[in-house]
This record gives structure tokens, sequence and C-alpha cells, in this order.
């Protein structure tokens, strides 16, 4: 090899090592364009912007619910220096192996970085927030960060109004990614229901980062930013006033009430016994305090009005006079004889023979069995099967046995069985009116929750119809778009067989079972009903409502456990409606005083949460 | 005898003139590299690329005095020279100063200087003037190869004890100068060989490679016309492979230690590890490859500003000009960089003395071994080793010692025609 050779040899190698160099360059800069999108994930992280939570008010405008500001205690590990642990465990009130337990949790933490921040501890009480700010500067690489919970201004209506907590694994996952750890969520009630609405939209900013996840900036002078859509305002239907005077008529109470209004089906009230705090469930505290509510025997988390089925008993003779008259079975003169009782089923001391309207106002147990026989042994029909699906029909459209589809979660359906249930028990046409006579006044194979109750009522009370009942009324100011609760549910009843069972309902009021519920310059229309159950001593019942004529609200009370319909239902009923309708509920001082004063929590254990 | 004065027209403006673009471009790399918006201005001497401004004075002024001088004193002061680096060189393993875990550096009144940097022109001088003494002839003399090689193998022990791998791993370049000056070019394929056969050592188990080795042996065998001394010589060579292979594999698994072995597994492709040895190549290459076709832009390049590529000033520096400028600016770089090269290349091969030429072969082959390591590390082909890119990367002491080895090449080129009148004999 000449030296001609040799330069010529390391000329090769140069110019090698440069093409080798220059296809790579190609391959890393031109061809693979995967580092663009590394480099992108290096630079940019996304801060999410939190929309504040939707206000709720009540209808007549008046605040619910709001959002109050609580402090995460974050840090960046890596930005800790010179920390004075036992100052710092001190004001935090921490012991030293809290602090040392803390800090092992997060470095398991999925994701943890030394540079990124993290939760140290959540929603540190005001005065420790106070104290820590006072010393911040003392502990380097700590901060602290503002986000809002609720806060309840009353405490009723927890069951209307359930509760926010953070989402689960699951809410993450059904929602496409749009939630993240840690964020808020409607759990319960109307929070849950309307989350979409509440919860506005998070908003995104774009920051561009360094290596140690330090802010160098907007990218792009944030361009690319999207703001935060706060969460729309929600008027409830509910009258927070008379919500209150519910609540407070049934302290120590088991049971429900439900008020609606008629023409519109928006709730007014409605009340689940024993409640709880909504506060309660709010803040660091939330999973504790949850968890001592679930394992209260009492069950203050079961929402009653909406889930627990009740025999209706004596209250479904209203709605019997209705069926027996479209199934031309009865007319108003109708008259049965009553000997105390009809076969086993017993009757009190009343007045015999009764025509229709008097049949009602004293309730007469062997006149509304000698009705239910004849509608299901009605001769029109071939089969016995046929004329209880009649019966079912009619029972369906007031709203029974089924989920009305109110704007709450966890409506139960109630009990109505169809004709095949009994096919199977007794075997096809091997049944008949007797073998399930105690239907014909609200026992048996029937149950039906407070909330069907009200709005059987109020079916009644529009003469034929129902609009489903609803507990938001407005969103945003606009009325709810839900089409549903605009719309009349017809009953299968026809209209003119309305007035007389009416007339009736007022003589319950005016002289019969509920004499006690009348009310001066008011025409109540309602019934009373007691519902034995078999777990104990009978449920007081009553359904009413007022006006006679252009009803303002239909409601009804279910006291567990507690006898007669017009011991203590109808006396809660009548306080209620007058607080509605004339703004006042102490002008019958004694009646409210042995209402409010009352205490049946050591009668035995609830029906409802038996049955469920 | 009158001091000769280098004529500016012998003076090779072309390799200035590449000199100082290269310089000012890495002045400005280095500026993008550390930019905050807090502290725009170029001259803050705070700052890296202040600091480099000073530097680039310095060495301005160091380069205008090597081409002041006589062009016979480098040659006289060879010895001296190589023997002062040598002495700094063991200074620095009794006063060193720890940098960054390698105790290269030495303080001298509150400038940090890493003589290792400066031991490279140094051997070159020394080498240059033994390898043109009287009747020293390298291609034949036993004697002469054997000096020449503990000239190369002092100062990269003394070095090699301070912990600087990169700065030794640098004085295998000289390999290079000795093949121009006769070492067979076999040695140099045998060498090739040998590095193939490392890297496949740490691929493979080495038994695999022994009997392949064997298998191909056989078959060499096979098919040539076999004498008893050409049988011998292969079962030689197989085994003496496959003791280097054993030995490659004891050294790996017991010697080194856990982030060389980690670095080296990277490398090779047999360990992922995105967030641990294998981030800075990582980072370096997302830097380079999010340049693209055009690059970002000056001062836009989000990767080395925010500091995801390490070292982004001094060893990652390519970075920069591969996120900034993109591909069209790193190739015209690969280009001017390779074109300085031939140009020092060519200069080399037209010095009518011996001297001359040695030394210009040492600056070659010094600059492309850093070139092709630092580069080659940056784009993932090349272990990481810490060792700069000679003119653009942050560092004084770099940038002041590869001035020095340039200028020296330059003013002695520039004399090249007094030569030819016999001035220098």
């Amino acid at each position: 090899m000449n030296n001609f050779e040799k330069q010529r040899t390391l000329l090769i190698i140069f110019i090698s090592v440069a093409l080798i160099y220059i296809a790579r360059l190609f391959y890393l800069q031109v061809v693979d364009e995967s580092y663009v999108f590394y480099a992108q994930n290096n630079v940019l992280q996304e801060q999410t912007i939190y929309p504040a939570r939707g206000l709720i008010y009540d209808r007549n405008g008046e605040l619910l619910v709001y959002n109050d500001a609580i402090y995460d205690l974050s840090c960046i590990p890596d930005q800790i220096k010179n920390l004075d642990t036992l100052e710092f465990c001190r004001v935090l009130n921490m012991n030293k192996e809290e602090f040392i337990s803390t800090f092992a949790r997060l470095k398991r933490q999925k994701g943890y970085s030394p540079w990124k921040p993290i939760v140290f501890q959540r929603q540190i009480t005001i005065p420790t927030y106070a104290a820590f700010q006072e010393k911040l500067f003392d502990f380097q690489g700590f901060f602290v960060e503002v986000r809002t919970d609720r806060k309840y201004k009353h405490k009723n209506a927890a069951h209307v109004m359930g509760y926010i907590g953070e989402v689960t694994d699951r809410d993450i996952e059904k929602s496409n990614g749009y939630y993240r750890m840690g964020d808020f969520i409607g759990i319960s009630g109307v929070e849950r229901i309307y989350e979409k609405e509440l919860g506005g939209i998070k908003g995104t900013r774009y920051v561009l980062v360094d290596s140690k996840n330090r802010s160098q900036g907007r990218y792009k002078n944030g361009e690319f930013d999207t703001a935060a859509i706060a969460g729309k305002n929600i008027h409830l239907s509910i009258d927070q006033k008379l919500q209150a005077l519910g609540e407070e008529l049934m302290q120590n109470k088991m049971g429900s009430i439900v008020a609606i209004e008629p023409k519109t089906g928006e709730v007014l009230a409605l009340v689940s016994t024993p409640t709880y705090d909504p506060n309660l469930l709010v803040g660091r505290e939330r999973g504790n305090k949850y968890m001592e509510l679930l394992k209260d025997k009492d069950k203050p988390l079961f929402n009653r009005p909406i889930s627990a089925p009740y025999p209706p008993g004596s209250i479904f003779k209203i709605i019997m006079s209705l069926m027996g008259q479209q199934e031309k079975v009865l007319t108003p003169a109708t008259s049965y004889g009553c000997h105390h009782g009809y076969l086993f089923v017993g009757c009190h001391a009343h007045g015999s023979p009764l025509a229709l309207r008097g049949a009602i106002a004293v309730s007469c147990n062997a006149y509304f069995c000698q009705v239910y026989r004849s509608i299901i042994n009605n001769p029109r029909y071939k089969h016995v099967e046929d004329a209880y699906n009649e019966f079912y029909k009619h029972a369906y459209s007031f709203g029974m046995g089924h989920a009305l589809g109110i704007d709450l979660y966890g409506e139960g359906p109630g009990v109505l069985k169809k004709a095949t249930y009994f096919d199977k028990i007794y075997g096809r046409h091997r049944w008949q009116a007797l073998t399930t006579i105690s239907m014909g006044i609200g026992q048996g194979e029937l149950g039906i929750t407070p909330l069907q109750m009200a709005n059987a009522t109020a079916a009644v009370a529009n003469r034929g119809y129902y609009i489903t009942p609803h507990i938001v009324k407005k969103i945003n100011n606009h009325a709810n778009p839900n089409p549903a609760f605009n719309t009349k549910h017809w009953t299968t009843i026809d209209t003119s067989y309305f007035p007389v069972v009416i007339d009736g309902m007022q003589d319950v009021i005016e002289h019969g079972t509920a004499y006690v519920a009348r009310i001066p310059g008011i025409e109540i229309c309602g019934k009373t009903g007691t519902a034995q159950n078999p777990h104990g001593k009978d449920h007081s019942i009553f359904f009413a409502f007022a006006p006679k004529t252009n009803p303002k609200i239909a409601i009804a009370v279910v006291v567990e456990n507690s006898g007669f319909g017009a011991t203590w239902a109808a006396p809660i009923a009548s306080l209620m409606m007058e607080q509605y309708l004339t703004g006042k509920h102490d002008t019958r001082k004694a009646l409210l005083e042995r209402m409010l004063k009352g205490n049946l929590t050591h009668r035995n254990d609830s029906t409802a949460t038996k049955t469920k | 005898m009158t001091v000769q004065q280098p004529k500016p027209s012998r003076i090779d403006w072309i390799t200035l003139m590449l000199y100082y673009i290269l310089v000012i471009a890495g002045l400005f790399c280095i500026y993008a590299s550390v930019y905050k918006d807090i502290h725009p201005n170029i001259w803050d001497t705070s700052e890296n690329y202040g600091k480099q401004l000073i530097w680039i004075g310095i060495s301005s002024f160091v380069g205008l005095m090597i081409l002041l001088i006589d062009e016979k004193f480098f040659y006289a002061f060879a010895y001296p020279i190589y023997g002062i680096t040598i002495v700094m060189l063991l200074a620095v393993l009794v006063v060193g100063t720890t940098v960054n875990g390698s105790s290269s550096w030495i303080e001298i009144g509150g400038m940090r200087i890493q003589p290792a940097e400066f031991a490279k022109f140094g051997t070159a001088l020394a080498l240059a003037k033994f390898l043109s003494g009287y009747n020293v002839n390298y291609e034949k003399d036993r004697k002469v190869q054997i000096i020449s090689a503990a000239i190369l193998i002092l100062p990269m022990l003394i070095i090699l004890l301070q912990n600087e791998t990169g700065s030794t791993l640098v004085f295998t370049a000289f390999i290079l100068v000795l093949f121009r000056e006769g070492l067979p070019g076999w040695i140099l394929l045998v060498g090739f060989m040998l590095g193939v056969l490392a890297i496949l050592a740490l691929l493979i188990k080495p038994l695999y490679i022994i009997i392949g080795l064997s298998v191909l042996a056989v078959l060499f065998l096979l098919l040539v016309r076999r004498t008893t001394q050409l049988i011998w010589l292969t079962i030689g060579t197989v085994m003496v492979a496959g003791l280097m292979v054993s030995s490659i594999d004891y050294v790996f698994a017991n010697v080194m230690q856990a982030h060389q072995r980690t670095r080296i597994n990277v490398l090779l492709g047999k360990e992922v590890d995105i967030k641990g040895a294998g981030y800075n190549v990582q980072q370096s290459k997302i830097a380079i490859g999010s340049g693209g076709l055009w690059g970002k832009g000056f001062l836009q390049g989000t990767q080395n500003k925010f500091r995801f590529v390490p070292e982004q000033s001094t060893d990652f520096i390519f970075c920069t000009i591969g996120e900034e400028y993109g591909f069209a600016g790193s190739v015209l770089f690969v280009i001017l960089y390779i074109y300085l090269l031939f140009r020092l290349l060519v200069m080399a091969e037209r010095q009518r003395q011996k001297f001359n030429r040695i030394y210009g072969y040492s600056v070659v082959c010094i600059l492309f071994f850093h070139f092709v390591i630092n580069v080659g590390m940056t784009l993932g082909l090349m272990p990481v080793i810490g060792i700069p890119l000679p003119f653009i990367s942050y560092g004084g002491s770099a940038l002041l010692s590869f001035t020095i080895l340039l200028f020296i090449f330059i003013r002695l080129d520039a004399n090249r025609v007094n030569e030819l009148r016999g001035a220098y004999d």
C-alpha cells in the first residue's frame, strides 16, 4: 500500500462515517415521525381547569346547595428540602409514623414521580390551612391546592340532593377518560342524575414544562386551550319550607311523605325518615361517615318514598271504586250490606247497607270485597285471568307496578302481580276472586311506594291523568327539557267516574275516618289506610289532595308501624297541606304538638326494610 | 538564523475560516441550549455562552501567538511540552479536583483546566518528533515501534487512573497515524475483526462463538491447499480468538462496573431502559428526531431548552443542531466537519517534513475520533462516552487545547514553502 492509497483509505473511512451518520439522521428526522410525538409528550403538559359545579335552589329560588373551597396539601417530592419534620408534623397534627407511612404510600402510587405534584393530604381543615400558610416558607416543596366541595345550607332533603364523591375506576372507564382520578362526581340523588348539567365541562390548558416538570409558560400562547364551562344551576321543584316541616313532623318516626303538584307532576316535598344531615357526606370524613350511616340499623341512607313498597291498605279502595265503575260492575247507587265484615275479612261498626260514597267515607271492607269480587268474577270475561288482567291494567295506569321514571336514582317498581303469577300458584283457571280477596282492600299481593301513592292521588285529583313526578323544575332557568315531564299519562278510567269517588273522599275528611285532618276553609279529599303487615304493627297511611276544585297539592304519608291511618298519617298530611296552601301550619297547636312530640322509634322494626 | 514569520498568503485561510465557522456555530448552539428568557444577553459571562465567548477570545489570542512563533519552536520543544503535559497529568492524581465523577481537573487561580485535553497535542508533538528523527524507520525497526507505543501508552495509563475512559480512548486514534507511517494494514483489519469479535462476545455466549469459529476454520482448511504451517496457524487463531472472547466475557461480567455494563447492554439493544442508562440516548434521539427536515428554528428547540437532553451544552451539543436546524442543518454540519478533516488530510499529505506530516495526521485523527464518537453517541450509534465535539462543545479547556492542536499545524503548514528552500535543515 503506497502513501497515496493510505491517504485514500483514511478518506474512504471519513466519508463512510459521514454517509452512515447522514443516513441515520435521515431515518431519525425524516422517516421516523414518532420522535416528534415523543418530544411533545416531553414538554406538553395538559392541565385541567375545573368548572364550578352548578348551584341548587328550591322552587322559590332559595339556595340549597353551594360550593365551598377545600384545601389539598400537595408536594413535589424532589423539591422538598431542609424539612423540619417535627414542626411539619406538629402543624399537620400528625405523628412521625404517620408522616413516614404517608410518604411510603405516595411512593407506591401509580405514576409516582419525584418531579410531579402529588397530593400529600386531602382536604386539610381551615385552621390547619391557616397555620400551614404561615409556615409555607419553611416547608419547601409543599403547597396548597384549592378545590371545591359541596356545602348544604339546610340539613333537609338529603335523599333528594344526594351527594358527590371521588370517581371510581368504573366511572372513569364509562366516561371514556373524561374523569380523572380524584375528580368529583354525583353519586346519588339529583347530583347523580343531573351530573352532566351540574358538572359543567372541564377546560384544558397546555403548558410547556421542562425535564423537572417545572412550568415554562403557555403553549403557543394558549391557542389550543379550552375554557372550563361552569355547571348549570338547577331549581328543584321542592318547596324548602314544606320539606323542612315534613322532616320535622316525621322526626322520631319511620316513613315517608311525598307531595306532588298534580297539574305539573312537580314533587313539592319528598321526606324519608330516618334521614341524615347532607353535610355529613362532605369533606375528608365522607368515607367514614358514609360507612357509619350504612351500618346504622335504621338505614338512614335508604330512600323510602321512592323504593319501599307498602301494602296500600284502604287507600286502594279509591282505585277499586274507579275500576268497578269502569268495568260496569259498580254504580254510585250499588249498595252492599256489611255485618262486621265479609267472610274472613273483618270490618268495624258502621251503618249498613251503604252506597258507594258512604262506603268510601267509612271505608267499609265488606263493600270493597264485593266490588273486587264483581270485578274479578265479571261474567263479561270468559276466564278469571282476563278479568284480573283488566284489574292489572287499571292499577298499572295509575302508575302502580312499575317505576314511574322520577329523576332520582333507585326508584323501585312496587308490587303488582300479573295473572300468570296466580296461575303458577293455583293453576290455570283454578283461582277466582275469593282466592285473592284481600287485594280488594289493598292487602295481599300489592306493594305501592309512597311516590306511587302520591302519584295515584294526583291522578284522581286531575280526574284521570298524571304527569311523571319529577324533582328538577328548571335547569339554567329554563323548564326541565325532559319531554316525559310534560306529558299527560291518561289512566284507563273515564273522567265521568271520578266525581262520586272524589265526593266520597271529601266525606272522609268532613265526617268520615279522617275527620282529624279537616282544615276549616279548605276542601280536602283524602282516604286513610291502615295497612296490615306480617312484621309488626299496622302502617298508618293517608293520601289526599286539596283543594277539591283546581287541586294544588296531592300528598301521601306513610308512618310505619304506628297504627290507624287517622292517628298519624292523616294529621301530618293535613299540616303539610295547610303549610303549602296557606303558608302556616300552627293554627292547630295541639295537633302540631302531638305530631312533633310523637316518638315511635321504640316500635318494632320497619317493614319496608324487611320487604326490601 | 532569523525567525521566519509566516507570510499571510501562506496561512491556510480555508482551514482558519472553517475553524471560525464551527466555533461561532458552537457558540450559537450553546446559547440556544442554555437560553432562558431572563438571561437573553449573549455577553452575560455568568452563563455558559458568555464564558465560552471569553474562551473564544483567549483561544484566538493563543492561536495568534502560535502563528507568530517560529515553527522550529515546536520541533525543538516537542519533548519538553510532552514532559510538561505528563507532569500535569501526574499532578492531577495528587491535587486533582473531582467534577462529575472524573478527577481529571486541576485548579489554577480559579480556572479549572483538564490536562488530559492538553496531553493530546503534547503526545502528537512527541510522536511526530520521535518518528521524524534520523534513521528512524517505523516499518522495519521493532525498537521504534515499541518506543512509539510507549509514548502513546504512558499518558493513556495516567488518564485511565483519573477515571476518564473517554479521553483515554481518544489516544487509540493514533493507530491511524501509525498506519500512515507504516503500521501494516492487516493490523488495522485484525483490529477491526477483533472489535467485531468483542461485540459478538457481548451478544452471544463465548462457547457458541468458539464453535462457530471452529466450523469456519474447518471449512477454510478444506477449501485451501493445506500446509502444516497453515493448519497450525488456523488452530492458533481459533484458540487465541476463543481465549479473547472468553476473557472479554469474564471482564464484562466480573471486572466492569454495573453502570458500564448497563450502558453497553443498552447500546447493544440487550436491555431496554428508557428511564435509566438509556434515558440520555433516548432523549438525545428525541431531540434530534423531532427536528424534522428543516428544524424548529433558532431558540425554538424545546427539548434542549427545557433540559430534557442531558449535558446539552457539552457532550450532547449536537442535539441542538439536530433539533433547531433539522436534517438540512445536520447534514450541512456533517459535511462542513468532514470537509475540515479532508482539508487537514490534504494539508498533512502535502508536507515535505516528516515531523509536520505526522503531526498533521495526528490532528486529523484526533478530531475524527472525537467527531465519530460524539455525534455517533447522540445518534445512538456509539456508546455514551463523555468526550466533547471539538470547537462546538462548551468547555474552556477543550476549546483552548483543540485550538492549540489545530493552530500549531496551521503554523507548520504555513512554513512548507520555506522548507522547499531548504531553510529548515
